[in-house]
């Protein structure tokens, strides 16, 4: 018996994506030898922008794809921190250790916090995720062996278990945060290019339509936000790892770790795998030149907001998307017939 | 009369003062193709919402191959086999044609990714969008999206298939080409549920017809003689036919 071959083939590779992919190569290549080349102030700065990309790239599948619009993301920020801490001082763990066990606590903690929140919807479970995460600003501000309301920080012995120099230390920490936006990247990338991917862009565009069709949603929902939670907990230690102190305001910080990732996400473009990369070059290319500015800056940043919301409501990306159908990551399917 | 392939038992529901679904008994049998028609409000889109699984009944059972499906979500009942149009066209706009009927088939149908490319395909032709394949879905005209719409529904593989007013806004050549396409359709054995304003397209096709009105059921049996009744002329014409 042979198989019959079917008259039709399907692509997702485009001469741009085949472009981007060999550009995204170069570009990792030069930023994993950035210790080669850059100083410790520009290492500090790439370190603090994957963070944030990580941060907007989770935030984007959660709100973006899966339609989970969480202003309650500091929570996995702030436990990750803690955790560090916690196992690093308590449990005398190596701090580079303790980002994959924030990572999987983030994730087991996210589910019957998932299990409550879930029972609301819209506004609602936004604001569900924001006294969530109030919720965990108050537990750990309870923690006296962790500093309580005041904070702690990282004892010098901690620090030296990462590496004995200093430069190492800047260099290991450079890079871990280089292989976690690049795994997250990575990971958002062949997740939606998989059937569960295209079961989350089939619930952004419309939730009934998808269930209708079999997409189970409320499975689909939950295993986003838990690994979503599990990812932005390593995020968190290792933000917390750079900053080597930590508080519960400066841990569970709304505006630092879900308000400007909601900028970054929405300014380059929501639901789009590209979308927080440009977002993220663009809310560091204001703040590295306009921070001076004091409040000025921030009245700028809200101007762009509104002109960007205005303008192009599907953010940066999506403007360029629709203009030009360019697609950096091809997660589309395109069916290709013979006469092609 | 075959065997039901779905049985509404005492089905109700309402929004507060508005009973959209008043103690309504339903069977369809296995290959059987029922019509629904009924003036705008009187429930006919809410009775679909109930047997799909999109709202949840206030009380009754819903039986789907003598199994209770009252409870499942919507799904779960579109994985059992029972798949459905929208009145108002909902397609995946940031996809293509397509990824839209691959979506259907890989999770309506639990088909892997390759075998649901291959089923897209199939339907694609079937409904006459194969051209339209690449293009992205809100790009579509209206037609073209209530096709998108049967061409997901049938991707699912359903046995019992429910369509809203999918002949609406048609041409007569086009109307013609559908009833053609559900003709065919009914050669494989697949019940069809169709609520439909244009009713010649209907009486092509529907072995038995159901008029609702205000939530109930007011007229059932053949479709001419139906048409024929003074339920339908009162609800349509608003003449009392003994008058």
């Amino acid at each position: 018996m042979s198989a019959v071959t079917p008259d039709w083939r399907v692509e997702r590779a485009t001469a741009t994506s085949r472009l981007a992919a060999v550009v995204a190569i170069v570009a990792l290549i030069a930023l994993a030898a950035a210790p080669a080349w850059a100083g410790r102030a520009d290492m500090r700065l790439l370190s603090e922008i994957f963070t944030y990309l990580a941060l907007a790239c989770l935030w984007n599948l959660l709100a973006g794809f899966a339609g989970l619009v969480s202003v309650g993301q500091q929570a996995y920020v702030g436990f990750g921190g803690y955790m560090l801490f916690a196992f690093a001082i308590l449990l005398g763990v190596n701090p580079l250790l303790t980002i994959p066990i924030a990572g999987i606590l983030g994730a087991l903690i996210a589910v019957p916090v998932a299990v409550l929140i879930f029972r609301l919807s819209g506004a609602y479970f936004a604001i569900g995720t924001w006294v969530m995460a109030e919720v965990f600003r108050l537990v750990f501000a309870q923690v006296s062996a962790l500093g309580g309301g005041s904070g702690t920080s990282l004892p010098v012995a901690v620090v030296k278990d990462i590496a004995e120099g200093r430069d190492m230390r800047e260099w290991i920490v450079y890079w871990a945060a280089f292989l976690l936006v690049v795994v997250v990247l990575g990971g958002t990338y062949w997740l939606l290019s998989t059937r569960r991917g295209l079961a989350l862009a089939a619930i952004r565009d419309s939730e009934v339509a998808s269930e209708s069709l079999g997409v189970r949603i409320w499975r689909t929902k939950l295993m986003i936000y838990v690994v979503s939670a599990g990812a932005t907990a390593m995020v968190g230690a290792l933000i917390f790892l750079q900053k080597l102190r930590i508080s519960p305001d400066a841990a569970f910080n709304v505006n630092d770790w879900t308000a400007y990732v909601i900028f970054i996400t929405v300014i380059g473009g929501i639901g789009t795998i590209e979308g927080p990369i440009v977002g993220v070059i663009v809310f560091f290319l204001l703040r590295e030149t306009l921070a001076d500015l004091g409040s000025i800056y921030l009245m700028i940043l809200g101007l762009v907001a509104i002109v960007v919301m205005l303008k192009a409501p599907r953010g940066l990306w999506g403007f360029v998307q629709d203009r030009f159908g360019i697609e950096l990551f091809p997660v589309r399917r395109r069916i290709r017939y013979p006469l092609d | 009369m075959a065997a039901p392939i779905i049985r509404l038992s005492k089905v109700c529901k309402r929004y507060g003062a508005i009973v959209v679904a008043d103690a309504i008994d339903i069977e369809v049998a296995g290959g059987e193709a029922l019509g629904i028609i009924g003036p705008n409000g009187a429930g006919k889109t809410s009775l679909f919402n109930l047997v799909a699984g999109t709202v949840k009944a206030d009380s009754g059972t819903i039986a789907y191959r003598n199994r209770d499906i009252t409870s499942l979500n919507a799904a779960a009942r579109c994985r059992l086999g029972v798949s459905r149009s929208f009145q108002i066209p909902h397609p995946f706009s940031g996809m293509t044609v397509f990824e839209n009927v691959v979506v259907g088939a890989a999770f309506g149908g639990d088909m892997s990714e390759r075998e649901a490319y291959a089923k897209a395909v199939e339907v694609l032709e079937l409904t006459g969008l194969k051209a339209k394949a690449n293009a992205m879905a809100d790009s579509l005209t209206l037609l073209e999206r209530k096709r998108l719409e049967m061409a997901r529904a049938l991707a699912t593989g359903p046995e019992l298939l429910l369509l809203d007013e999918i002949a609406g806004g048609l041409s007569e050549h086009e109307c013609r080409e559908l009833v053609a396409a559900i003709t065919g359709l009914r050669k494989t054995g697949i019940s069809i549920v169709w609520i439909e304003h244009v009713v010649h397209a209907l009486l092509a096709i529907v072995d038995r017809l159901l008029v609702i009105d205000f939530g109930r059921i007011v007229a059932e049996g053949d479709p001419k003689t139906v048409m024929a009744s003074r339920e339908v002329s009162e609800i349509y014409l608003g003449i009392e036919a003994d008058a």
